[in-house]
């Protein structure tokens, strides 16, 4: 590991740091103009998380030290996969480390953390939240692991720099396997990232809310790094849809210049992607929670769809 | 050999509890004594003797090769940890005097050690009937309890029927030669469906001491009726010598190794998996719920053996190299995991007289140590990296996704399907053991009397201790344990990973590094990094101040613990999404009722279309021999003459 490997993985790390709330900003930005409303600042998000750091801590009297140190470890294991996603450049050094089963299995440690901690107060709607968490959790899982197995099968590895290199690399056309696990993807990261139809992110009607029950008892820092490490999460699943289904202009090795480069195109498709998302949430109405798995196990179909195709026909 | 002679010992004084401990503690000494040798066995060739005991003509053959080695550290670790804890779990109020209680767990250990050595089929099944009575009475500890009484002797009865099993396909190895040697079963070479035969024999035998499906009856009632060693026993070492026997018929045993049996396999390991899951999702009682969890690892570790078979068939050693070693892999993890998880509910069930889920809750207070190291058993067991259990999962998902190199395209076909119902049973895992741990540790006590609870005592503690560094270790150094198991690659399947791989001793990269590596050690040094410097920067930037109040709760004043979910409602979900694998029996009050009980449970299809036919049939036959036991010497006497007449008639 040479020092300008080290400068490069800290360089997207920070852009993934720092993109995270502008992106989440953006998507609310776009579903406000969609839905005629006045749009919030694109900067809204940051200074929401600056207000909360200021605030004082308010924690529950029987609150246990898991309550406490889980915004962390969420917030570790989102900058972790931060680290690993190839969203700058492909040949970085700490890719190697994990590949795309370890960050579904990252991403599985938050979910994990995130649903105990919220059964540690002992209140109805912290658990109702976590069994839904880890409801939505053990069916979009599968589902994820089964779209990116259906890229490892195409180019013969599970680690992700190899897979958008084989990726950026083919002709440019449509492969029938991948189309279905685009789709199924989309409707994955829908799920995963708390967003209509699963979850709401900005509801305040209790029976409905998923993600949000979850944290309902957590204020000031604690508060604040779980919406950073949801936004981060939100940028990491857009930046693995993006490296797979799009994986043009990604830098190829930790050059300086190179990654700069990449940094411009990443916003652009980033932006259209936010935009898109927005869209589909405006468009789409909640569905019930037992419609969930349906909605699920429909992705996970198509994942696996995508890949019999992928073996039957070889594309 | 020398628990043997701690079980004696302790025979001699059994009310002593003082001496009882010290012999645990020696029992412990020696289980650490074994692993070590085992470890070192691990590298050197095969050690053969050969006994002068037992009948004449029939002396006892014994070898340690790289397979039993590996075993035996399995079993030396885990019961060196058990032992340490039992010196401080078994009181003096048990029902069965704890020097009995040590003489049986003691005979227990020695007969598993006998399994992993024996090297005939007499040693074997001699030691392997001395395993399955001394865990028996050990089941039995608490006998004044009928439905202990009844989940022993159900368990009793599906070991005979495995043993059958087991005894039948050593009768079809043999060839016909009559040597019940290993070493000429080794030789023989089977005809025609023979060795098929032998296999699912074998399956049949081993799978109904393993739990895999229709013969798992017997796990989820005799694992919370055993004392929680015993169960830690059974669940982390006991089932794992089932793999073993498995392994040693199929790999090494048998000659060929044929694609279909391979199909059939993965097929019912991937059921078992499934199965095991949803249950313990539905499951209200702690350690039953840890029982089905139990089937589920069995079922994923018959998964693995399928694909080695798989692999080996079709000639591809490298990565039936990769699915044997995650086999390996995840039956040690298993048993660090899953003993310290019952070990857990042991201290659980010691402080709180509680079993069931229900009655549990916020022990996280009350009792941190075991809170804090159960922790690293719940994350273990669900797969979270960079624990233990993930390392097995990753391997024997790397396995999974190169099979598509397969001549045969039926099985092509089946294995995506296969990968996705396994990583469905393994993220159900994540949701099974959230419900376990957050009901029990986390959340308000949902009975008074929990706050009077007290935590374990220092050697239960340092024994969950143990195990818990355990999983830390196997689940950090992944490389080093490869290496271990390598050579029981070298023996089985006559080539090894450790050439091919580019890994160091921190990334491990089974096949090539461009292909798929991981590194728990660096993964797990950035998180730690990361949450350090978040904390740093955090509190200096800004401030740590933090004020203690009332649970918020969307305002809502009128809290009390039974607001939270119980077991039944943490597990409704699954219940309601997986309805038609269970029988649900549901009483619901009725508005008008005084006292409104609300009761749901879910069984077991399988008792009902396998188990109770079998059951009335074997009634039926029962009372028809009953017809003739008339209990009269005059009728037994007429019996005699008959069958000496028909008899004469054919001899004539």
């Amino acid at each position: 590991m040479t020092i300008a490997g080290l400068l490069s993985q800290l360089l997207q790390v920070t852009v993934a740091l720092l993109l995270a709330p502008i992106l989440v900003g953006w998507v609310n930005q776009c579903r406000a103009w969609l839905q005629n409303k006045r749009a919030p600042s694109l900067l809204l998000p940051y200074r929401t998380i600056n207000k909360l750091f200021t605030k004082d801590a308010v924690i529950a009297e029987n609150a246990s030290p898991i309550f406490r140190v889980t915004p962390y470890i969420v917030f570790g294991a989102m900058c972790c996969a931060a680290a690993i996603v190839p969203s700058l450049a492909t040949a970085l050094p700490f890719a190697r480390a994990a590949d795309a089963i370890a960050l579904v299995g990252l991403f599985a440690l938050a979910r994990v953390f995130i649903a105990l901690a919220a059964m540690d107060i002992g209140t109805s709607f912290g658990s109702l939240g976590a069994r839904r968490e880890m409801f939505i959790g053990f069916l979009a899982e599968p589902a994820l692991l089964m779209v990116l197995f259906t890229a490892s099968l195409i180019s013969g590895s599970t680690s992700l720099p190899t897979i958008v290199d084989t990726l950026a690399h083919r002709e440019l056309a449509i492969y029938p396997s991948l189309a279905f696990a685009g789709v199924a993807f989309t409707m994955v990261s829908l799920a995963e990232n708390a967003r209509i139809p699963i979850d709401n992110p900005t509801t305040h009607l209790e029976l409905t809310m998923i993600h949000e029950a979850m944290i309902l008892e957590y204020s000031a820092r604690h508060l604040a790094l779980l919406e950073w490490a949801s936004a981060l999460k939100l940028f990491n699943y857009s930046c693995i849809g993006l490296a797979l289904f799009f994986p043009f202009g990604i830098a190829e090795g930790t050059h300086g210049l190179a990654m700069l480069g990449a940094a411009p195109v990443l916003v652009l498709k980033l932006a259209i992607g936010g935009a898109l998302l927005a869209l589909i949430e405006t468009l789409s109405a909640k569905l019930r929670i037992f419609r969930a798995p349906e909605f699920l196990g429909t992705a996970f179909l198509l994942a696996v769809l995508g890949m019999l195709v992928h073996l039957l026909l070889g594309s | 050999m020398a628990w043997l002679a701690i079980g004696a010992v302790a025979l001699a004084r059994p009310h002593a509890l003082r001496v009882v401990r010290l012999l645990f503690n020696a029992g412990a000494v020696i289980g650490v004594a074994i692993a070590v040798i085992a470890v070192m066995a691990l590298r050197d060739r095969p050690e053969a003797i050969v006994l002068p005991l037992g009948l004449p003509d029939l002396p006892f053959h014994l070898r340690l090769d790289a397979l039993s080695a590996s075993f035996l550290v399995l079993l030396g670790s885990a019961s060196a940890a058990i032992s340490l804890y039992s010196s401080g779990y078994f009181r003096a109020e048990e029902t069965t005097a704890p020097g009995l209680i040590c003489f049986q767990y003691h005979a227990f250990l020695a007969a598993m050690g006998l399994v992993l050595v024996a090297d005939d089929a007499y040693v074997f099944m001699v030691a392997w009937e001395t395993m399955a009575l001394a865990s028996f009475f050990l089941v039995t500890t608490d006998h004044r309890v009928p439905e202990i009484r009844r989940a022993a002797f159900l368990y009793l009865l599906v070991a005979h029927v495995g043993a059958i099993g087991i005894l039948l396909c050593f009768g079809v190895l043999q060839g016909g030669r009559g040597d019940y040697t290993f070493d000429a079963m080794r030789a023989v070479t089977l005809a025609g469906n023979w060795p098929s035969v032998a296999f699912f024999l074998a399956l049949f035998g081993f799978g109904a001491k393993a739990g895999v499906l229709p013969l798992h009856v017997w796990l989820p009632e005799a694992h919370p009726a055993a004392p929680s060693p015993v169960s830690a026993m059974m669940s982390g070492v006991m089932l794992k010598l089932a793999i073993y026997g498995l392994i040693r018929v199929t790999f090494d045993l048998l000659h060929v190794q044929l694609w279909w049996w391979g199909a059939i396999a993965l097929a019912l390991g991937l059921m078992t998996a499934l199965f095991g899951v949803i249950f313990a999702a539905a499951q209200t009682d702690m350690k039953r719920l840890l029982a089905y969890s139990s089937i589920e690892n069995i079922g994923i570790i018959i998964v693995g053996i399928a694909l080695t078979i798989l692999f080996k068939a079709n000639m591809k050693p490298l990565l039936a190299a990769i699915a044997l070693t995650a086999v390996l892999y995840h039956c040690i993890n298993h048993a660090f995991f899953k003993s310290l998880l019952f070990l857990a509910t042991g201290s659980v069930m010691h402080a709180t007289h509680e079993r069931s889920l229900g009655k549990l809750g916020g022990l996280i207070h009350r009792m941190p140590w075991v809170a804090w190291l159960a922790l690293v058993g719940t994350l273990a067991t669900a797969g979270l990296p960079p624990l233990n259990g993930f390392v097995s999962e990753w391997l024997l998902l790397q396995a999974f996704l190169f099979t598509p190199s397969l001549p045969q395209s039926f099985v092509n076909m089946l294995v995506p399907v296969a990968a996705a119902a396994l990583v469905l049973a393994v993220a159900l895992s994540a949701y099974v053991m959230v419900k376990f741990y957050g009901v029990i540790f986390l959340g308000r006590p949902r009975e008074p009397h929990l706050s009077h609870a007290q935590d374990a005592g220092p050697r239960e503690r340092t024994a969950l201790a143990a195990l818990a560094a355990g999983c830390i270790l196997l689940g950090v150094f992944p490389v080093t344990v490869i290496g271990a198991i390598d050579n029981v690659n070298a023996q089985l399947l006559a080539t090894t990973i450790g050439r091919s791989a580019e890994s160091n001793w921190l990334m491990l990269a089974p096949i090539a590094a461009d292909r798929s590596s991981y590194s728990p050690l660096i993964v797990l040094a950035v998180i730690v990094a990361v949450v350090l410097v978040t904390i740093n920067v955090v509190h200096r930037r800004w401030h740590g101040r933090v004020r203690r109040a009332p649970a918020w709760d969307c305002g809502f004043p009128l809290q009390t613990p039974r607001m939270q979910d119980t077991a039944e409602g943490f597990g409704q979900p699954i219940r309601q999404v997986f309805e038609p694998f269970f029988r649900m029996e549901r009483h619901l009050p009725t508005p008008f009722d005084a006292r409104p009980r609300y009761a749901v449970t879910a069984t077991d299809p399988l008792w009902h279309w396998l188990y109770w036919p079998i059951v009335r049939a074997t009634d039926a036959v029962a009372r028809f021999a009953g017809l003739i036991q008339r209990g009269r010497i005059a009728v037994y006497l007429t019996y005699s003459f008959v069958t000496l007449l028909a008899l004469l008639l054919f001899v004539r």
